[in-house]
């Protein structure tokens, strides 16, 4: 496909991780028609200086690639008109650069509430403020409706978003997300930011995917400069992620039951994710293992003692979670909420190239691990876990069957652990280049994009995180169903706010 | 799920001691606003958590405070779900222009007295994030701060001596042996 839509174009020499063509925008629009009839993958859509971007990925092939459109008169083809997937990071596109994508079906602001000192902040000039537009929310008419407004601030210990549900009675009858509400500028602080202090600002994108984001933003940069890291330092990276995705997991299965009502799984889960926590602490010296990743390798060796810790740990969750999937499995009242609730279709999980346990529960056999191995992986591969049902339930399976993955993936890794630095100084190449990754962290791919100059800071670095592709889907997901299983299919979902707000 | 029972009731909780208030961390906060709310409170603390625009890694080890090794409703603290039953704020982040407004008025639908608990490095000086044009600064920014809890994240056990702090401690605490060397605590100024 790649090459029946880009021929004998030039791959751009100073781009590394996958192959980079400069498209003309008849081009362009063949990349959106490709994406309308379901041929390639739509992985992110970014601008930088005068260029727009879109990250593309062909499942037959099992190819990425990235094009991009030189934007002429601060004006560009929209290729959400082709693909809705796209419609969120356009909108983001438009608010932070100024760039106006034409055709582009939704013209509200996204992440931009009229808060800003400055317009289009990532923008050349910093467009002065003006007063914000009306936000309205998209309609739902018939008789006997009514709106629930809920957030930003909502009830409980999770982070700030906006839902505006439109319901008949008890059942909804449509959702509509507003989110931006933590948008902090990480990627306008990323811009001339030297890459240690960069490397920082990425790690708390989203502080339960922080060894993710640091994972993705070192390779993205070591691909940049052409360093590799010694294999102490690949291994004991993939060791933190896997164990970042048992924490999460424990935690969101716990959480799961806890909105059905089930408090016991909670209290279980939470036993098992602190343990994890604690084990990562003796083994990296911080419990979420911020910042332990770095380009260049990584800023913890665990010890002997640090090791054995995770061993037990091991131990521990082979002895006590099956146990607890048991209970999952055997608790009628609990398997009533999660079974049939909360249903994406394996139609729409394609479409929107929806990735981690949102995808993987509909059908969307894509991991990154897998698909494209990164080391580790393309030397002790994974299992990749798949369901097809769609519903809360399958997105509990996905995580409790990569649970037991990574815990068997664990157990090898750290049973064949080589030894040596994890640590090396690395060397700027002396010219600009730039670098784009795909990283499997616990909720799904994350993109990492960078641009380096010659002697080290960076110029450009975009983070595309997993809930770009999950959050729409959430609004399919909860259609029709009751408004009390609301907070259930959010928790199956747990899409990251902070992560997609940046 | 009976095995599972049986199992909890013979063998030991996992819940540990409570953390150490009488160290060295503890004499930099303020006495007089342990004092006032403990004569306004009594021991009962009713808690909401707001994100101003956190990572969310504050959130998780917030979180934390409720799992069966921390218990931190043992001490009379729980969080609440609206801001109408709340005695303290927990804010964390960096206050974000987009989170300003709503922050703002979950502080005013809080009724006095009320204290305000800024968790994490962002939220105690705008961390990393600060210089950026998305965010307003510190929590101390826009709110009038009683105790920052800093860390990044602060660990649950720092978190937790933060909030016993607000309540006097049993006298009869059990010093742990455990250590958070990752968080610190402060008081930004005198109980209102």
């Amino acid at each position: 496909m790649f090459k029946a839509l880009f021929g004998e174009l030039a791959i751009i020499d100073a781009h590394h991780g996958c192959a980079r063509v400069t498209v003309d925008s008849a081009i362009w629009r063949g990349i959106g028609e490709a994406l309308r009839e379901g041929k390639i993958d739509l992985l992110s859509e970014w601008a930088d200086d005068r260029i727009l971007h879109c990250a593309l990925y062909e499942a037959k092939t099992r190819q990425a690639c990235v094009a991009s459109l030189p934007i002429t008169a601060g004006k560009a083809p929209s290729l959400a008109v082709f693909h809705p997937p796209a419609i969120r990071l356009e909108r983001a596109i438009t608010d932070l650069f100024g760039i106006s994508l034409v055709g582009l079906p939704d013209s509200r602001p996204w992440l931009d509430h009229g808060n800003w000192p400055v317009q289009a902040p990532l923008g050349g000039g910093g467009l002065p403020f003006t007063a914000p537009r009306p936000y309205t929310f998209l309609d739902a008419v018939g008789p006997s409706l009514h709106q629930i407004p809920v957030g930003p601030v909502h009830a409980g210990i999770i982070e700030p978003g906006h839902f505006r549900f439109t319901a008949s009675g008890e059942t909804v009858v449509r959702l509509e997300e507003r989110l931006g509400y933590v948008h902090r500028g990480v990627e306008k602080l990323l811009n001339g930011a030297p890459v240690e202090e960069a490397a920082r600002i990425v790690g708390r994108a989203s502080g339960d995917s922080t060894v993710a984001y640091s994972l993705a933003f070192a390779r993205a940069v070591e691909l940049a400069f052409d360093f590799a890291p010694s294999s102490r330092a690949v291994w004991l990276r993939a060791i933190m992620a896997e164990l970042e995705r048992l924490a999460n997991h424990l935690g969101d299965i716990g959480a799961i039951c806890n909105d059905a009502a089930f408090s016991m799984m909670h209290a279980e889960c939470g036993i098992l994710r602190e343990l994890t926590l604690r084990a990562c602490d003796q083994a990296f010296g911080h419990r979420l293992m911020m910042d332990r990743i770095v380009p260049g390798g990584v800023r913890a060796d665990p010890t002997r003692a640090g090791v054995d810790a995770l061993l037990s740990l091991l131990r521990a969750l082979r002895e006590r979670f099956p146990e607890l999937i048991e209970l999952y499995v055997n608790t009628a009242s609990l398997q009533d909420r999660t079974v049939g609730t909360g249903v994406v279709s394996e139609s729409l999980a394609s479409e929107f190239a929806a990735g981690g346990y949102v995808g993987r529960a509909s059908g969307r056999a894509f991991d990154v691990r897998e698909a494209l191995p990164y080391p580790p992986y393309d030397v002790l591969p994974i299992q990749v876990a798949l369901r097809k049902e769609g519903d809360v339930d399958a997105r509990v399976w996905v995580r409790i069957l990569e649970i037991q993955h990574s815990v068997a993936w664990l157990d090898a890794a750290l049973h064949s652990l080589p030894s040596g630095d994890v640590l090396t100084p690395l060397i700027p190449r002396h010219s600009a280049s730039e670098a784009t990754t795909l990283v499997e962290g616990f909720r799904g791919d994350l993109l990492c994009h960078v641009r380096v100059s010659g002697h080290g800071p960076i110029e450009r670095c975009h983070l595309r995180d997993p809930s770009w592709f999950q959050w729409p889907l959430l609004e399919a997901a909860i259609d029709g169903n009751i408004v009390a299983d609301f907070p259930l299919c959010n928790k199956s979902f747990n899409c990251s706010y902070a992560g997609h707000d940046l | 799920m009976r095995r599972r029972l049986f199992k909890n009731l013979t063998h030991a909780p996992v819940t540990e001691p409570a953390p150490d208030l009488t160290g060295d961390r503890m004499t930099s906060v303020g006495m007089e606003l342990q004092g006032v709310i403990e004569r306004t409170l009594g021991r009962s603390l009713a808690i909401r958590e707001v994100d101003s625009g956190s990572c969310n890694a504050c959130e998780l080890e917030i979180h934390a405070l409720n799992n069966a090794f921390y218990d931190i409703e043992r001490f009379g603290i729980r969080f609440v779900a609206s801001p109408r039953h709340a005695d303290v704020l927990l804010v964390t982040g960096p206050v974000t222009c987009n989170m300003r407004t709503a922050l703002e008025r979950t502080y005013a639908a809080v009724p006095a007295p009320k204290w305000v608990i800024a968790v994490g490095d962002c939220a105690a000086g705008c961390g990393v994030f600060s210089g950026s044009y998305a965010c307003v600064g510190s929590v101390a920014a826009v709110l009038p701060v009683d105790l920052v809890v800093s860390g990044c994240p602060p660990t649950p056990l720092a978190l937790m001596q933060g909030l016993l702090m607000l309540l006097r401690a049993p006298a009869d605490v059990t010093p742990p042996d455990a250590h958070a060397p990752q968080s610190s605590l402060s008081t930004t100024g005198p109980g209102r």
